[in-house]
């Protein structure tokens, strides 16, 4: 899984895209909200400067061809505010200034206006009235500005609301994102989570229903592992009956000759038929490791551990070898722990071991002892040892070097390979083999898992 | 003892019967499971020798139905599988043993006698001659009424010349049955185990006569 080249993240992009979309529209919140809030507020001081600049109007009157205005009280208390605005005001009559602040222009279109007027923001509104008298008609304009302090302070605090709502908006929406791609990925998690959980030997497809998008994914991981069944166990069977093809007819040769031996009388004959019986041998100790050596390999391939006894792996073990060994007057001695409970694949453990014991019935002088040793500590680990002249000192590291390089040169083929055997069934279980010689005399050979 | 040999390669089964009926047992030979459930029906057979892939079946089937009958006749099997994949298959389902094609003769012996050994409760056979009371399968010798111990190679030298008093045993056939082929045996070897023997039957009128240039003999005194 470490292997795998990874470009960027499914979730990231998921949660930073909705995050990003979520800051857009808390954004545009705040700002439509504030904007609303500005209006209305406008609106308001407008209405009131509107009745206040009416009720000025509608307090003048023409008497005797003069006009005559007298501010009306209610028209200024109406625009008291909270904040203390001032309010200015001009009275013009058709368009000659009478009376207030000069620099306050009339203008008639458009009607409110927002101004400076010493150095402060005024909204001012511009009203005008007709007054008819006797043979007199007389146009009253007024400007009535009031600054903006109120209403600032009352859009600061709309402002901050609105950026509070667009801030809680943006909180929630990232946590529902979070919560949607977490919900969204979780889907391919369990998806990997019942992969990675199934035995390496499970490729049957997979069942359980999955998100409609998910579909063509399962359903191509399911022929891909349909495919890898079929090649697998054609492999396995192809091993099988290879074994079969080249270890029937060598069993027909050799019972045969074998047979031939017993009649056979003159010794340049009995020499020959010894030789064949050898060579088959050989040959098929060859096939027999090399389609052994496949099947561990595509065993520690895809190891499969078990919950085992060691100490009765060895002991089946040795039984079903004691046989052979009694034919060589060679007894096998199991020592160690009780019981070395370990967490393995039994097979490859137990072909291993039974190339070491084969390796020691090898070299090991007749009516001698093979010591067996299952033990927990100090590490756990197995080891066979003969009585036999032992590894030649200098070639100890060469033989360890020489099944590291591999079985693949043709010479090293039945004394090489049971070693390589044992060695990749170590490494496929994390452990080593460690070969040496006693100092009593006799090769050693521990297979530490 | 009387085995029954299923195996659809002829040959091979022609060489594995053979070579048993030399050592004086009696073979019954199936080609088919179907023969051999015939053969099992209507003989008793001290041990079966059993092919796993037969050409009306997987021999682990017959195995399986085997042990399911009340015959607890012991089965070794001839697999020709790698080793690393059946063994464990053909214990659990109650093989005593198995051997891998191609098999060393004396390997299958070895297996047979083993296996035969632990199974074997009665009918005992037992030679007698001369003072000397040897039972093969349990690798016992009394000489004159005393246990002797002995060991492996000592006990199947014996038993060629207690099959067969008064044949002539070369050298080079007698290395042949004790020793495997990949071991390198002197005539000296033979030597040492004949003088081994002929200590141990000192006591009875067993004698190992030494023929100059041909081999030895066992000769019964009196």
């Amino acid at each position: 899984m470490d292997s795998v080249a990874v470009s960027g993240s499914l979730r990231n992009r998921l949660v930073l895209t909705l995050i990003s979309g979520a800051a857009v529209l808390a954004l545009l919140l705040f700002f439509a909200v504030r904007n609303f809030a500005v209006q209305v507020a406008q609106q308001g001081q407008d209405n009131i400067l509107d009745a206040s600049a009416t009720s000025m109007l509608d307090a003048a009157t023409i008497r005797d061809g003069v006009i005559e205005l007298d501010l009306p009280y209610s028209a200024f208390s109406m625009l008291t505010t909270s904040a203390d605005d001032r309010v200015f005001y001009a009275i013009l009559q058709d368009g000659e200034f009478l009376s207030g602040y000069e620099e306050l222009k009339f203008s008639d279109s458009p009607t409110f206006q927002t101004d400076l007027i010493r150095g402060s923001g005024v909204r001012k509104i511009s009203a005008s009235r007709t007054l008819i008298g006797v043979n007199r008609r007389a146009e009253l304009q007024i400007v009535l500005a009031q600054t903006q302090d109120a209403l600032s302070k009352t859009l600061d605090q709309i402002s901050r609301n609105a950026a509070l709502l667009g801030l809680g908006f943006f909180a929630l929406a990232v946590a529902l994102s979070f919560w949607a791609s977490s919900a969204t990925i979780g889907q391919l998690g369990k998806l990997t989570t019942s992969v990675t959980r199934r035995g390496p030997q499970d490729l049957s497809p997979f069942t359980k229903p999955v998100p409609r998008e998910m579909g063509p994914l399962v359903g191509s991981l399911n022929s891909l592992m349909g495919r890898l069944d079929q090649s697998l166990s054609q492999s396995e069977d192809f091993i099988a009956e290879a074994a079969h093809r080249v270890r029937t007819p060598l069993a027909t040769v050799r019972s045969y000759a074998e047979a031939t031996l017993q009649r056979v009388e003159k010794e340049e004959n009995r020499e020959a038929m010894r030789s064949m019986v050898k060579a088959i041998d050989e040959s098929s100790r060859a096939a027999g490791q090399l389609l052994d050596h496949a099947m561990i390999t595509f065993r520690a391939d895809h190891l499969v551990r078990e919950k085992i006894d060691l100490v009765d792996l060895v002991n089946d073990l040795v039984q079903r070898m004691t046989p052979i060994a009694e034919m060589k007057d060679l007894s096998l001695l199991l020592r160690g722990d009780p019981r070395v409970p370990y967490s393995g694949d039994p097979v490859l453990i137990q072909n291993a071991v039974r190339n070491l014991i084969d390796n020691a019935m090898k070299y090991g002088p007749a009516e001698s002892s093979i010591e067996i040793t299952v033990s927990a500590s100090p590490t756990l680990h197995i080891s066979v040892c003969d009585q036999g002249s032992g590894f030649p000192m200098d070639e100890i590291e060469t033989l360890t070097s020489r099944f590291k390089r591999g079985a693949n040169a043709a010479d090293t083929i039945g004394s090489g390979l049971g070693l390589t055997i044992a060695q990749d069934v170590a490494m496929a279980h994390g452990g080593k083999i460690q070969l040496e010689n006693q100092p009593e005399g006799g090769a050693c050979v521990a297979l530490s898992l | 003892m009387k085995f029954l040999l299923v195996e659809d390669n002829q040959d091979l089964a022609n060489a594995i019967a053979s070579r048993m009926r030399l050592d004086g047992h009696v073979i019954d030979h199936a080609e088919k499971l179907e023969d051999a459930s015939a053969f099992v029906a209507t003989g008793e057979y001290d041990l079966i020798l059993l092919d796993i892939m037969l050409p009306d079946g997987d021999g682990r089937t017959f195995l399986e139905q085997h042990r399911a009958s009340d015959l607890n006749t012991p089965v070794i099997i001839l697999t020709a599988r790698s080793q690393v994949s059946d063994r464990i298959g053909s214990l659990d389902l109650g093989a005593d043993d198995y051997v891998t094609k191609p098999f060393d003769h004396a390997e299958l012996e070895a297996r047979c006698r083993a296996v035969l050994r632990r199974n074997s409760g009665n009918a005992r056979t037992t030679i007698e001659v001369g003072g000397v009371v040897f039972d093969p399968l349990a690798g016992h010798l009394t000489v004159g009424g005393e246990a002797v111990k002995m060991r492996n190679r000592e006990l199947r030298l014996l038993e060629l010349f207690l099959n067969a008093p008064g044949k002539i045993f070369s050298k080079s056939k007698l290395a042949d049955r004790l020793f495997s082929y990949d071991e390198d045996v002197s005539e000296n070897a033979i030597e040492v185990y004949i003088g081994r023997l002929r200590k141990h039957l000192s006591a009875s009128e067993a004698k190992i006569t030494t023929l100059r240039g041909l081999g030895y003999r066992l000769d019964i005194d009196g």
